[in-house]
């Protein structure tokens, strides 16, 4: 939708065109601020517990097990008497992890993909399109489902199961940004000057939808974490003993009555982390776009 | 618009054709011999190859893909592996749990999120916006599984209202049909109402902006007649658009949804026939809910064209 | 004044509450929801080795010469007596008058003779072809007497003939029963919405006494949570065998439930291929075994229900050697010397397999954190009942833990190409020695021989016995404690109020 918005003759700003003042209007965005605050938590979260965790979550200590939240295991225990808030730490790799590689697939792919169309336009173009009519009429937790019974269930099929569907998102936003951007005076002036189609992508193109790029990536990363969530959730993502989210969901369902604590953190992190993704995504896309911003 | 129409039905049929193509070749890769999974432990050699025999599994890929292609045109999508019974009756009984819910969690998400959306937009900037733009941040941050995990335990398992899963049938009649399907649609539908909701508000207050909005109000109508006439049915575009992509997702929904509460519906129908390598219950399932969307995506093309009478040249 | 008409209304409220109790009484309740786990394939007995299968149509709905009751006594069915020769080669059985299948055929010695010679045949597709193959011959002496030789003296042949895989079928409806089951039980199967509910009625023209339910529904709930939630919101009635043991506390705290505590024939064991490196040398099955804590994995995994085993045996047979159970005691000093011995002092990586029950995939997630800590690292890879069978159970596989539920099957050790893939002659000597045994002293002794040394062979990791937890509503009877054999027998099943 953002691409599209381009046709307005709105002049997309440039890369780095204003720096200070972005990162002013950045700083003055509630939604921002709250949105970056909470994914930096959850990095750091993520990141320590490489280094420590209050408790080792591959010892299971039977005896201990489904405690509730007390100051020696802030979130409880589960099933095992493993520290869930220790579990919900390590489970965060997991999802950050899967996440990020499949928006990454879906960008190393889909963005040339979509530079690719825009500058060849016709056959190139269509195919492109019919594609990715294709990707999308099959329901993501359906294929994701299919190539799980393909490979067997796992992380790295989650991430590929996931990954796939970023690709058409990809191109369709480069696409669309793309093609607005090869009708504009200063590209005419690089074709005019001899430049490859490759060439003026690269140095033209792409700079000017960066920005689109890292708003709609930010909520694809977020999309991820709901979908590798969900994932885990029917048993084909991480596998045990490493911990994950949607896992740690599944696990607690038959003991809702006994211990709903095992349920309750471990969708709130899910919650937080999408939630500060989001709200981050949002406070750039109004930062980004001015026009967007005037509307607010 | 003939012209348009016609473009639209040749690109849907297209991708309806290379969709039965990715799934024939998918399921092709799926390890495992389906009639030895189908004759179990025991079968002698003889028996597998006579049941492969049977069910055509020797002859080569382009012949079965195109017996399966030439069923379908009739309306066979084939026989099911593990049950004894045709695909095409599998998915009978299952669609009848499926599509209500999808239906019933659309309209659910429908009915909450316009009224939302525009009640937002017209108090734009205060406090209540903010307050509820603040609650739709959330309702897309939670996953539906997990929301429908704390619905049951409250609804069915603490207050007992309704059942916490299982489905009746609907010869059990309307009520108690629906009460079987109120908190998976409820679970499906309130995540969906918070996007939808946020995209009516947003299309609303940009369309509020535009300029036949302000004549309108120059032309002396009252702010609640220049919304009504004006504003909403251009608002409207994206929010339908968003409605067709919802009512694909609510299907894709329906299998978790449907794993969570036990309902026999088309999700669980799917899941079960990938584990248990039931390929024809695959294949005719999956087309089935491709075809749905790819359909729905259709209709929402010409939605869009009778709301807009723009697109439908600017699509040429 | 007040102070007469309270107690009056209190009697008033007395009265009325005793009389909407008693409502339903007078229409007393004769249907049954019973949920089952696993959704059978389809519903002959006959063609097939899910127990599934059995659990619907067992005693229900078809019938054998012989059955099998709660507590694994072999009692008269369709053969109302028997008599069998000095040599122990010749059974002479008298059938039931009267009988009529399903679909108004009668059932006479033919339909015996049908069904055994159908079942032994070689194009046979029957799942349990052992139960026959003592069998010589079958001759029908007159409609009411069938008699059975056998080619040597089988002391286990009535109750082979109580399985599930020997009922009687009629030559006029075999081949459907895959479908619509025809037998002469006291059931006729009615419906059955794939991937939902089974639904079987009232036979009125059964033989023997009425059962009291009209209709009983088996619904199909794969899902620990769901059945928890099925249960607790009264959408069923029972569930023989509950698949989630941590909810039982709170299902046995609340008054509308009955939570019975039975025994199984399941031994559940850490299954080991014993012909691949490095679970070949002895050395490493053996630190295996005294890595395993098995209380904490029946207290992880199956919150507490289940008895630990140390060898191959049902704890509740008189011929199960108890003491077994020390022989690896828990020592992870011991079990790392034997590692390193072994020629593993850091230890190593291996596969262990796990099928859907919970008790394999939380006992897996147990015990691969329990050989974690001797350097045994273990990959966990979840597969269905299908790829399990396509796989482990063909032997290709390194661990995987399953339960055994055939009763009295330790026999299975003597055939080397069984899935373990153990040789042992000495096993192979007992259990010879065993199959042509008749006194049952002798038997027991041979059985505890057997026992002792699959247990110092370590030849699997023993883990326990499976518990079966029976919760149903409190007002039901009838149903089986104990599972001698997977079936649910609701010949028996009735409403208290």
């Amino acid at each position: 939708m953002t691409g599209q918005r381009s046709d307005t003759g709105e002049r997309l700003p440039e890369a780095g065109s204003e720096p200070v003042g972005l990162a002013r209007r950045l700083l003055a965005s509630r939604a921002f601020l709250i949105g970056a605050i909470i994914t930096l938590v959850i990095l750091a979260m993520a990141l320590i517990s490489f280094l420590w965790t209050p408790y080792d979550v591959t010892k299971l200590v039977i005896a201990n097990r489904l405690k509730p939240p007390s100051p020696s295991h802030l979130f409880g225990t589960d099933h095992f008497g493993r520290d869930i808030f220790s579990m919900i730490m390590v489970g965060s790799r997991n999802s950050i992890a899967v996440a990020l590689v499949a928006v990454g697939i879906g960008m190393a792919i889909g963005v040339p993909l979509g530079a690719w169309a825009a500058a060849k336009r016709g056959i190139a173009d269509d195919i492109l399109m019919r594609t990715n009519d294709l990707i999308f009429a099959f329901p993501s937790i359906l294929s994701a489902v299919m190539i799980t019974a393909i490979f067997g269930p796992g992380a790295i099929n989650a991430i590929i199961a996931i990954g796939i569907f970023n690709i058409p998102v990809f191109a369709r936003l480069t696409r669309g940004g793309a093609l607005s951007l090869w009708t504009r005076e200063f590209v005419l002036a690089a074709r005019v000057s001899g430049k490859g189609a490759a060439r003026i992508s690269i140095e033209h193109i792409l700079p000017n939808i960066t920005n689109l790029l890292i708003v709609q990536g930010t909520i694809q990363f977020s999309l991820g974490i709901l979908a590798e969530a969900a994932l885990s959730y029917v048993g084909l993502g991480a596998q045990p003993p490493m911990p994950s989210w949607g896992r740690m969901l599944f696990e607690a369902q038959t003991m809702m009555a006994i211990a709903p604590h095992m349920a309750i953190f471990p969708g709130l992190a899910i919650i937080l982390t999408v939630l500060g993704l989001n709200l981050m995504g949002d406070g750039l896309r109004d930062a980004l776009d001015p026009r967007l911003r005037e509307t607010k | 618009m003939s012209y348009f129409l016609f473009r639209r039905l040749l690109s849907l049929l297209l991708t309806l054709l290379l969709a039965t193509i990715v799934i024939f070749a998918v399921l092709e890769i799926v390890p495992g011999d389906p009639a030895r999974l189908m004759l179990g432990i025991n079968a002698t050699e003889d028996a597998v190859a006579a049941l492969r025999e049977q069910l055509g599994l020797n002859q080569p890929l382009l012949t079965r893909y195109f017996s399966w292609i030439g069923g379908l045109l009739q309306g066979d999508l084939g026989r099911s592996f593990t049950y004894s019974s045709s695909v095409g009756e599998l998915i009978g009984e299952r669609i009848w749990v499926s599509l209500p819910l999808a239906l019933l969690a659309l309209t659910l998400s429908t009915v909450i999120a316009v009224p939302v959306g525009l009640y937002a937009a017209a108090r734009r900037g205060r406090a209540s916006d903010t307050a509820i733009m603040a609650a739709t941040q959330f309702g897309i941050a939670i996953p539906n599984f997990w929301f429908a995990l704390l619905l049951v335990y409250l609804f069915a398992i603490v207050l007992r209202w309704v059942p916490a899963g299982g489905f009746p049938g609907w010869e059990a009649g309307i009520w108690p049909a629906l009460k079987a399907l109120a908190l998976p649609a409820i679970a499906l539908a309130l995540p969906q109402a918070a996007i939808l909701s946020r995209i009516a508000r947003s299309a609303l207050i940009e369309v509020l902006g535009e300029d036949f909005i302000r004549t309108a109000r120059a032309k002396g109508l009252t702010r609640s007649q220049t919304l009504w006439h004006h504003a909403l049915r251009n608002a409207l575009i994206p929010v339908v658009t968003i409605m067709g992509l919802q009512f694909a997702f609510l299907l894709a929904g329906t299998i978790i949804i449907e794993n969570v509460f036990y309902l026999p519906g088309l999700g669980r129908l799917v899941f079960q026939a990938i584990t248990q390598h039931d390929l024809p219950v695959v294949q005719g399932t999956v087309l089935l809910l491709v075809a749905s969307v790819v359909l729905t995506n259709f209709l929402v093309d010409l939605v869009y064209a009778w709301i807009d009478p723009r697109l439908r040249k600017t699509a040429q | 004044m007040s102070y007469h008409r309270f107690p009056t209304g209190l009697a008033a409220a007395l009265f009325l509450s005793t009389a909407l109790l008693s409502a339903p009484a007078l229409a007393a309740k004769d249907t049954l929801v019973m949920g089952v786990v696993l959704e059978p394939p389809h519903l002959d007995p006959t063609a097939g080795a899910a127990a599934a299968i059995d659990e619907v149509v067992y005693a229900n709905v078809f019938e054998g010469l012989t059955r099998i009751n709660e507590n694994g006594e072999v009692m008269p069915a369709l053969a109302e007596s028997w008599e069998v020769s000095e040599d122990g080669k010749t059974y002479t059985f008298k059938l039931r008058s009267g009988v009529k299948f399903h679909d108004g055929t009668d059932f006479d010695a033919e339909d015996v003779k049908f069904s055994l010679d159908r079942a032994r045949a070689d194009d046979s597709t029957n799942a349990q072809k052992g139960l026959f193959s003592a069998i010589e011959s079958v001759e029908v002496s007159d409609p009411q007497t069938v008699v059975v030789t056998l080619s040597n003296p089988a002391g286990s042949f009535l109750f082979n003939m109580g399985w599930g895989d020997a009922v009687i079928v009629a030559p006029e409806s075999a081949d459907g029963n895959k479908e619509n089951p025809v037998g002469t039980g006291p059931f006729k199967f009615s419906n059955w919405a794939k991937g939902s509910a089974i639904e079987i009625t009232r036979n009125d023209g059964y033989w023997g006494d009425a059962v009291a339910l009209s209709k009983a529904t088996f619904r199909i709930i794969p899902d620990a949570a769901a059945a928890t939630n099925a249960l607790l919101a009264g959408d069923v009635d029972a569930f023989a065998n509950f698949p989630a043991p941590e909810a039982l506390p709170q299902l046995e705290a609340d008054p509308r439930f009955a939570v019975v505590q039975g025994s199984t024939e399941g031994e559940t064991i850490l299954s080991t291929n014993n012909s691949k490196a490095p679970f070949s040398d002895i050395r490493v099955r053996q630190a295996i075994a005294h890595t395993i804590d098995r209380q904490a994995i029946i207290d992880g995994a199956m919150f507490g229900q289940g008895t630990p085993i140390g060898t191959h045996f049902a704890p509740h047979h008189p011929a199960y050697k108890a003491e077994l159970i020390d022989t690896y005691p828990h020592d992870i000093e011991k079990a790392k010397a034997l590692l390193a011995e072994a020629g593993f002092p850091e230890g190593f990586k291996a596969t262990l397999q796990l099928p859907p029950p919970t008790y394999a995939r939380r006992g897996g997630e147990i015990i691969a954190s329990q050989l974690r800590e001797i350097g045994i690292d273990l990959e966990i890879i979840p597969v269905e009942w299908k790829q399990w069978l396509e796989g482990p159970f063909k032997g290709d596989y390194d661990l995987t833990i399953v339960s055994h539920t055939e009763p009295l099957d330790i026999g299975i050790y003597a055939n080397p190409d069984y899935y373990f893939k153990y040789d042992s002659k000495e096993l192979q000597d007992v259990i010879a020695k065993l199959n042509v045994t008749a006194d049952t002293e002798e038997r027991y002794k041979l059985m505890g021989e057997a026992q002792t040394i699959i247990s110092k062979d370590a030849v699997n990791g023993y883990l326990f016995q499976l518990a079966k937890s029976g919760v149903w509503n409190a007002k039901i009877e009838g149903l089986w404690k104990n599972s001698p054999v997977q079936a649910n027998d609701l010949t028996g099943v009735h409403w208290n109020d």
